[in-house]
């Protein structure tokens, strides 16, 4: 556990809402550019597992480290300049500001960038995330993709070395769904590395390379995607929902 | 011409009001805190910068620039030390907070400065006019719309085209998500207050040049502000300045008809719009 090669790792993180377990001694080691799925039934305790990670939660127990080092006491603030950027599942766009001052937003305070350097590394992030005609616009007014895309830029325009996707696929069409695709895949090969919780499986077994499954708080099993989703105990859960 | 001359006099109260309550619109729109005490921090001011030139032999002028850090250093306190405690979803306890700072300043400034009458010395300045066209202004009324509207320019300004205005909007918007992009929201909320006090000040020049004070009359000024903050529309910086004329223009009148309806005549206009406009003249889009 929290080997040197570890960009984030959770150790034997628990957390309780009164006597719900929310999630129950979690581990798990995070490579530097790896992408890891994470999936499971409805009130597994997946967004609980980001909130933890961001630190919008704290743990009851276990330990959160960042490089080998430990973040768990630390604000959301300070994770975010450490290197973890998040989009939500349901897009939380900044509504009174316009697509670009989102990204600058993001860019200068959580990126650290300054007023010379975020306008360049903005414009890019518009332009891979096929938001470039739309800077103007007002987050507010968006519809669904293009607030789905400005929650994955503005994560990334915080200069994040771990993303963390939550549902980010959810409510997609198909076609839509590719594109957002394409863009988690060229997110990855610049060597960021994701935690992506999905339910549509296909989008998320096209990126990830290990997949996590989350069952009542507790980590069911962890490993290559075809292995985890031919087990019997994860086919009983998912044929539950997916029926 | 008189109904010119009574318009053009109430526009330049107007000012005064919008200056009043610039401060509180600021803070109101970025942290929804209601600040019970933003009068009595304005009279605080006012007697700064009475206290400033009475030491250092100064013109109130000058004694107001020094005044401003001072008062951007106390705003940025207030937040950071009191403030910044009580804020969250109950809007309850930041008013009880604030009416009870409230009473605290006004008792503050009773000890320090007894109940008399003051007024701040600007010198021949006070009696000087201007002709305009058909009507004669004053210059200090007109220094102070002016000075309103300035005000209104440099924080939209701030608002709209710096990197602190883009936190104080996305911390207005939503201050969880704020964090994940790497803002302190309390920091933020401190330098906002920080200008707000700043902005209060140069209310404080205007309203002390104006009239005589006394350590009470600030509940009336905040009354005047809300009102104006509340006829803008709530978060809109020029529905402020259009609520403070409007309010103005409204006493000019009323003082017109009868001396003693000027009071009444600008809170009737403020019934008056907000029957017509429930929301503002200005609200935000979606509030």
């Amino acid at each position: 556990m929290g080997g040197a090669m570890a960009i984030l790792s959770l150790q034997n993180v628990s957390k309780s809402f009164g006597a719900l377990k929310v999630t129950q001694e979690v581990s798990f080691d995070l490579a530097p550019g790896e992408a890891l799925g994470i999936i499971g039934p409805n009130g597994a305790g997946k967004s609980t597992l980001f909130n933890l990670i961001t630190g919008n939660l704290r743990p009851d127990q276990g330990a959160i480290l960042l490089d080998g080092r430990d973040v768990t006491g630390e604000t959301p603030m300070q994770r975010c300049a450490s290197g973890i950027g998040r989009s939500f599942q349901i897009p939380q766009p900044f509504d009174h500001l316009s697509v670009y001052e989102n990204l600058l937003v993001a860019a200068r305070f959580g990126g650290r960038l300054t007023a010379a350097e975020a306008p360049a590394h903005c414009a890019d992030i518009l332009r891979r995330t096929g938001l470039a005609a739309l800077a103007d616009r007002k987050a507010g007014g968006l519809p669904l993709l293009n607030r789905k895309r400005l929650e994955l830029a503005r994560a990334m325009a915080t200069r994040p070395r771990v993303i963390l996707l939550d549902e980010i696929a959810g409510g997609l069409t198909e076609g839509e769904c590719v594109e957002l695709v394409a863009t988690i895949c060229d997110i990855h090969a610049q060597g960021t590395a994701i935690i992506w919780i999905e339910h549509v499986l296909h989008a998320l077994t096209s990126v990830v390379s290990r997949l996590m499954v989350l069952n009542f708080g507790r980590m069911l099993m962890i490993g290559a995607p075809d292995a985890v989703m031919a087990a019997p105990e994860v086919r009983e859960i998912y044929l539950g929902i997916e029926a | 011409m008189i109904w010119l001359d009574t318009l053009v006099q109430g526009l330049m109260l107007g000012g005064l009001y919008a200056l009043f309550a610039a401060g509180l619109s600021l803070v109101f729109g970025i942290m929804r805190l209601v600040n019970l005490a933003h009068g009595d921090l304005i009279v605080l001011g006012a007697y700064l910068i009475l206290g400033i030139g009475t030491v250092t032999g100064l013109n109130p002028f000058v004694a107001a620039l020094l005044a401003l850090p001072v008062m951007f250093a106390l705003g940025w306190l207030l937040q950071g030390a009191l403030l910044n405690r009580v804020l969250g979803e109950d809007i309850l306890p930041p008013l009880l907070v604030t009416f009870g700072l409230s009473v605290v300043v006004q008792n503050a400034l009773l000890i320090g400065f007894s109940a008399d009458s003051r007024k701040l010395p600007v010198g021949p300045i006070d009696a000087q006019s201007l002709p305009l066209g058909p009507v004669t202004v004053g210059v200090m009324p007109l220094l102070t719309l002016v000075s309103a509207v300035l005000v209104i320019v440099v924080l939209n300004q701030i608002f709209y085209r710096t990197a602190l205005g883009r936190a104080f909007r996305a911390t207005s918007d939503d201050p969880v998500t704020a964090q994940l992009m790497g803002i302190r929201p309390r920091s933020i909320f401190a330098m906002a207050t920080g200008i707000a006090l700043v902005v209060a000040t140069i209310a404080a020049l205007y309203l002390g040049a104006r009239a005589n004070f006394d350590p009470s009359i600030g509940p009336a000024r905040l009354l005047y502000a809300f009102e104006a903050v509340i006829i803008g529309g709530l978060g809109s910086l020029w529905g402020t300045l259009a609520g403070g004329l409007v309010i103005g223009v409204a006493q000019a009148f009323g003082a017109a008809l009868n001396p003693e309806w000027q009071v009444l005549v600008g809170h009737l206009a403020f019934v008056a719009v907000l029957l017509v406009r429930p929301r503002g003249l200005f609200p935000r889009a979606n509030d």
